[in-house]
């Protein structure tokens, strides 16, 4: 194999030449092979950099958020006293609504702590049970008036800092300075704990509720039936008028001025930041029109105006795919262009429309810039009731927990992405599975 | 008479019309058949059924939309003006006030102030002017319903050319339909400029388009410290600048080269998984990178710099360039994956038929005639970055700095027109007129950016198709 040999040909098979006759050359072609494996090294790198870093996304928001899903409660045992709550025997609806249920939570954290008899130890003691434990024991009393006079063990919601020694992330051992529970606090928890009085349940509030100052209350429920009606707006404004837009600029436009207009309009909407929509419709919708502030229905008129590029660019490409021999033999057949259209092209468009209009509403639900120009940034607890009610949105719903300086709220916030990121992984799966089943390859 | 009743209504009618179309025309094509003369049809009996219904729900519509669109601002003018004279002498805000109060006491609500009799007949004149307005109408859109049901009655005929009249008013629908691309274009260079020009009433334009100071604060005292505010915008560009050059950097060579290897290097398997694995990342929300950026890299970031003795701000430019570099490069890697798939095999062909390696290929002969539309890709992904709002809201400062360090704290554009209209305004203030400054400012530089790099990309794949 050196330099200058000609190699002998081989008894069987073609003769091979060595077509690389110099030394130099070889060690030219070698440094020129090594470039390339760099250059494909340096490719290999750049994917494996995004995906390290889409991963890691993924891994610290669910590290950072599965706890949310589980809610420290503490079991108490709670008497029924008509004399505690303050009211008489024959109590009315009326009445239990307004008795005093602090008063019980109290009396039965005396039975279980009597040593306990400073006031402000006494009001540190009842601090590690949820301000709203005595809601839900008028929610039972509610239901069932006649455990008045019984003595129950009810496991009630623990308050947030309670929440997060129990997950973990208030470590026992700092000094007391720098947590949020006191040293006593945390020897009544460790008391708790051995009585197997604390526990942790799947935390159903989260899901039900509204947002609340308080981690340990708050839910998504209202932003998420926000986001719902939000989007129940744009989709029955985009949809159709996207897919008439489409019609008529693959179909119908004559090539003219204002066709060209249209379509330079289209595309540079697809690009303009979402920030200016949210300007466009505080200044229209909001000022020009006085619809309420905060509303869905501004909030869907927004995202439509938003994402009807995108269902037009798609609706545009579905009907592009159908072949012209479909329109051709419609025609042909003494069918108008409309009937042609309505008939044949847009019933075999239709799946590639809905992919687009899935996609589309994947967009809208993750978007939050535009919603904060129009006030659909609030705390909003009531879940909202119709498209004028003030609500908020999912995504926005994030970005007010996740300026919450609470741990609890950091755990929830990222609760709150796992949802948000689920609906819109389960929309376009959606999205595929009506490509591959319904698009046709002609 | 509520909205929704009246659309029931409506609908029934238009049920109704329907109805009545298609048996008037089947019932003369009928009567003609019996007798002498031939009277086919000229359409489908359907078509006359829609085209009474569509005579019957469109005109009805339309009056009720536009009455639903501009009820509220007549009834208010009407009412105000009807306000005693020196009510209305009242500066703007508090005349707003004084109507707020006057609404509310016509819907029942709660009051603020006390009471007195003007603002009561000025609440019972706005109740009855609704009151009249919404009769009116309700009559007005019986009326047209009906006339519509009378009219196509009337005029069915077997020789109206019913398909050829709905298939024109469906083309117009579909006209209009389209043209709401250019009404949103215009309502949104609309809507900001004026608010801009008056903007420019208060603070002249070059102070806002040199000035080097950002504190947007307008006086409550006139004898206030600092009570001018100053409204120059170029440390915002500059930290819009900063932070887009950051994630441009992130984003150029990794979407770049994620985008060759997926081109040229891949089997088909790998592209098949890779390629919708980086599309996830342009799937996420931005709010969701926001928070990334601002609990996750931020205090990374500067629990790294305190180890290696750096300052870092905890919303450090940084931090958010990084993420918003990864949230761009789907958009760098499928645009150059796109343009890099455009170039002609022939040209591939050629070159290796030279002898030369895949990575002299692409070096010397794909990335050159790739080039215009990578540019373009790139400038798309500029623009996107520059317009970006959750990520640099969550974790970028509010600090308006002109500075090169990365590692310190910049505020963008997008951040500031978020900050100046996110709760309370009052639209004759400069701070809040501002906002829509740096938004036509916004709007004006990622549209010459979207223009130029749709320009390019469109006139490259005119080159090879």
């Amino acid at each position: 194999m050196n330099a200058s040999s000609n190699p002998k040909p081989s008894p069987d098979g073609p003769r091979r030449v060595d077509v690389h006759t110099s030394q130099a050359m070889k060690l030219r072609l070698a440094r020129r092979h090594a470039a390339d494996r760099r250059f494909r090294a340096f490719g290999i790198a750049a994917i494996a950099i995004a995906l390290i870093a889409l991963l890691s996304l993924f891994i610290s928001i669910t590290s950072r958020g599965y706890t949310a899903f589980v809610q420290t409660r503490i079991a108490l045992d709670i008497t029924y006293d008509a004399e505690i709550l303050g009211i008489g025997e024959e109590a009315n609806a009326q009445d239990l609504a307004v008795a005093d249920y602090r008063a019980l939570i109290r009396k039965s954290m005396q039975a279980l702590f009597p040593d306990v008899r400073e006031r402000r130890e006494r009001r540190d003691l009842l601090r590690i049970v949820s301000s709203g434990a005595e809601f839900e024991l008028r929610a039972q009393l509610l239901e069932d008036p006649s455990l008045i006079g019984q003595t129950r063990r009810v496991w009630l919601t623990a308050d947030d800092d309670v929440d997060m020694l129990i997950k973990g992330y208030i470590d026992r051992n700092a000094p007391e300075t720098e947590r949020r529970l006191g040293d006593r606090q945390i020897a009544w928890i460790e008391y708790l704990e051995e009585a197997e009085r604390i526990d942790t349940f799947f935390n159903t509030t989260f899901f039900i509720a509204g947002d609340s100052r308080e981690p340990e209350l708050a839910g998504i429920r209202s932003a998420a039936t926000g986001s719902l009606l939000t989007l129940l707006v744009t989709l029955l404004l985009s949809f159709p008028i996207g897919v008439a837009t489409a019609v008529y600029l693959e179909e119908f436009a004559p090539t003219n001025k204002l066709t060209d207009l249209i379509e330079v309009n289209i595309n540079n909407l697809a690009a303009v930041p979402s920030i200016i929509f949210g300007l466009l419709g505080l200044a229209v919708f909001i000022n020009f029109f006085s619809l309420p502030r905060s509303a869905p229905l501004v909030g869907g008129l927004v995202l439509t105006l938003m994402t009807l590029p995108t269902i037009i660019i798609a609706g545009r490409a579905a009907l592009k795919s159908v072949p012209p021999s479909i329109r051709e033999a419609a025609l042909g057949m003494g069918a108008s262009k409309m009937q042609t259209v309505t008939h044949h092209v847009l019933p075999l468009a239709l799946p590639g429309m809905l992919t687009g209009a899935v996609i589309g509403m994947a967009q809208a639900l993750g978007e939050s810039a535009p919603l904060l120009m129009i006030g659909m940034v609030a705390f909003i607890v009531d879940v909202p009731g119709g498209f004028f009610d003030p609500s908020t949105a999912l995504p926005v719903q994030i970005f007010l927990w996740a300026d919450s300086p609470e741990r609890a709220f950091l755990e929830r916030t990222s609760a709150a992405i796992m949802v948000l990121l689920a609906f819109l992984i389960a929309m376009n799966a959606l999205a595929i599975v009506l490509r591959q089943r319904f698009e046709k390859r002609w | 008479m509520s909205v929704g009743l009246m659309i029931l209504i409506l609908l029934a009618l238009t049920a109704c019309a329907f109805h009545l179309g298609r048996k008037r025309a089947l019932d003369l094509s009928q009567r003609g058949k019996n007798g002498t003369t031939k009277n086919d049809l000229h359409s489908l009996p359907v078509h006359y059924g829609s085209l009474g219904a569509l005579w019957c729900a469109l005109p009805a519509l339309i009056v009720m939309v536009l009455w639903i669109a501009f009820e509220g601002s007549i009834v208010d003018g009407l009412v105000i003006k009807s306000l005693p004279e020196e009510i209305r002498a009242l500066p703007e805000e508090r005349l707003d006030l004084v109507f707020n109060n006057i609404k509310n006491l016509a819907q029942g609500n709660i009051v603020a102030g006390e009471v007195d009799l003007v603002m009561r007949r000025a609440a019972d004149h706005y109740r009855d002017l609704r009151g009249i307005g919404n009769t009116a109408l309700g009559m007005t859109v019986l009326v047209l319903a009906l006339g519509g049901i009378w009219l196509a009655w009337s005029r069915v005929r077997p020789q109206l050319r019913a398909r050829n009249h709905i298939e024109r008013i469906v083309k117009i629908a579909l006209i209009a339909c389209s043209t709401i691309a250019i009404f949103t274009t215009i309502g949104i260079v609309l809507s900001v400029l004026f608010e801009t020009i008056r903007f420019f009433g208060h603070i002249p334009a070059t102070d806002f388009l040199f000035g080097l100071e950002w504190s947007p604060q307008t006086a409550i005292r006139d004898d206030q410290v600092g009570s001018s505010g100053s409204f120059g915008a170029i440390p915002l560009f500059a930290g819009t600048l900063l932070i887009s050059f950051i994630a441009m950097m992130v984003a150029a060579p990794i979407g770049l080269f994620s985008a060759i290897y997926l081109a040229e290097y891949a089997n088909p398997l790998f592209r098949s998984v890779a390629k919708p694995v980086l599309e996830i990342l342009a799937g996420i929300p931005t709010v969701v990178y926001g928070f990334f950026a601002a609990l996750v890299i931020a205090p990374l970031l500067r629990d790294t710099g305190t180890i290696i003795g750096l300052d870092v701000a905890s919303e450090s430019a940084l931090a958010a360039g990084l993420v918003m570099g990864l949230m761009i490069i789907p958009f760098v890697s499928s645009l150059s994956d796109d343009v890099i798939n455009a170039v002609p095999q022939s040209l591939r062909d050629g070159s290796y038929a030279m002898g030369a390696t895949r990575s002299e290929t692409i070096r010397q002969v794909i990335l050159p005639a790739a080039l215009p539309g990578i540019v373009g890709g790139f400038l798309l992904a500029i623009s996107r970055a520059i317009g970006e709002t959750m990520i640099v809201v969550m974790a970028a400062g509010l600090a308006a700095n002109i500075t090169a360090n990365p590692l310190q704290a910049v505020t963008t554009v997008t951040v500031q027109i978020v900050t100046l209209l996110v709760g309370d305004q009052e639209f004759d203030s400069p701070k809040t007129l501002a906002a829509f400054a740096l938004g036509l400012a916004l709007f004006t530089i990622t549209l010459c950016l979207n223009v130029i790099a749709l320009y390019i990309v469109r006139k490259y794949r005119e080159q090879y198709e």
